[in-house]
């Protein structure tokens, strides 16, 4: 059973039941809110090629396991799993490849392991840092962020930290 | 600081393949990486544009409103900057609680329209208000409820207890927000 294919039916149905009963025209307003995404879209794409642009190269270099081949004493000294560190490392950069990454451990340990259920609640404690700021703010042509990135991969820390002490402490 | 960052991830990332021999791969991938967010455009493109219509109906019937108003006290809270009443709150409140959902698909349209109209309320245009920064740590710490994608995925690989890991991320979703916000109200001058 899965709970969220009743959400998505009842939301719509709730908010045209209740526009009708409002004497909305719910027909044209669903057309005239529908074109605002021409807009949204022409704003999203130049960021969203920028992002993908820089993240895959970066990614598709290898440079990720060179760097967790320099990390190795680090992490046996904490027992970290070390088929967890790229995850780790991809969560806030891009959600594809952190998602291939978790299909793959789970393909290799089954979901069910100890790194297996530390990837999952890895993967559900944060969202991708990167693709949200250069989304949200390049629609609205924000060039200067401030903190917020800082902000961002502070709660991508927290919840790494948070998945490793919860996975010891629940299973 | 985006900026920075971006160049830092071409520069080390090819001069890494060069030296590794990898440079095959990072060649094919200057130019699929274009083709590829194409297409990621084409694919979110119809279901921004349902959601912005669903939007719609709600903000004109004045459910968003009346929506806004029940998570009101906590997003006055967080969002001390954001004027009494202001259509900002719906749809913040809708982003959060697509969020909260694992509508993920639904959250990015009401988010955008949530920057518009913040964007509305900032003085310097081309700099992030504390709102939008608030707004967007509320976002990547990926606030959630029921992580959808995670238990449909432990299912695809036979896990005896798809589910067990809910409250799991639950609490660490929780941890990760609540780190976000403080460090956005210290860096942000606001504690």
């Amino acid at each position: 059973m899965n709970v969220s294919n009743y959400i998505l039916p009842l939301i719509v149905v709730f908010i045209v039941g209740y526009a009708l009963q409002k004497k909305v025209n719910v027909y044209d307003t669903f057309i005239e809110g529908a074109k605002e995404s021409f807009d949204m879209i022409v704003s999203m794409f130049p960021s969203l090629l920028a992002m993908i642009f820089g993240v895959n190269i970066f990614i598709k270099s290898g440079i990720l396991k060179g760097l967790l081949k320099a990390m190795n004493p680090f992490l046996s000294f904490f027992h970290i799993p070390s088929d967890i560190i790229p995850m780790a490392l991809i969560r806030p950069i891009s959600g594809s490849s952190s998602l291939a990454l978790l299909n793959h451990i789970f393909e290799k340990f089954t979901p069910d392991s100890y790194i297996g259920r530390l990837a999952s609640i890895l993967q559900g404690s944060t969202d991708t840092t990167f693709y949200i700021l250069t989304l949200y703010f390049g629609s609205v042509g924000i060039k200067k962020i401030k903190h917020a990135m800082w902000a961002g991969l502070a709660a991508d820390l927290a919840g790494f930290i948070a998945s490793i002490v919860l996975v010891q402490l629940f299973f | 600081m985006i900026h920075k960052l971006w160049a830092f991830f071409i520069i080390s990332g090819i001069f890494y393949a060069l030296f590794t021999g990898n440079v095959d791969i990072v060649n094919e991938e200057i130019i699929k990486s274009a083709s590829s967010s194409f297409s990621m455009i084409c694919e979110i493109f119809p279901v921004i544009a349902l959601w912005l219509g669903i939007m719609n109906i709600a903000k004109v019937s004045g459910l968003l409103e009346k929506f806004s108003k029940i998570l009101s006290g906590f997003l006055h809270f967080i969002f001390p900057e954001i004027p009494k009443g202001h259509e900002a709150f719906g749809y913040i409140a809708s982003n959060i609680v697509a969020n909260l959902f694992g509508l993920g698909n639904a959250a990015t349209p009401f988010g955008l329209k949530a920057m518009e109209s913040l964007q509305d309320l900032n003085d310097h245009k081309k700099e992030a208000s504390r709102s939008m920064i608030t707004f967007l740590v509320l976002n990547t710490s990926g606030l959630t409820l029921i992580p959808t994608t995670i238990i449909s995925l432990r299912m695809m690989y036979h896990s005896i207890r798809p589910t067990e890991i809910v409250f799991a991320c639950i609490v660490a979703t929780f941890c990760s927000t609540l780190v976000g916000l403080i460090v956005d109200r210290i860096l942000g001058g606001k504690l």
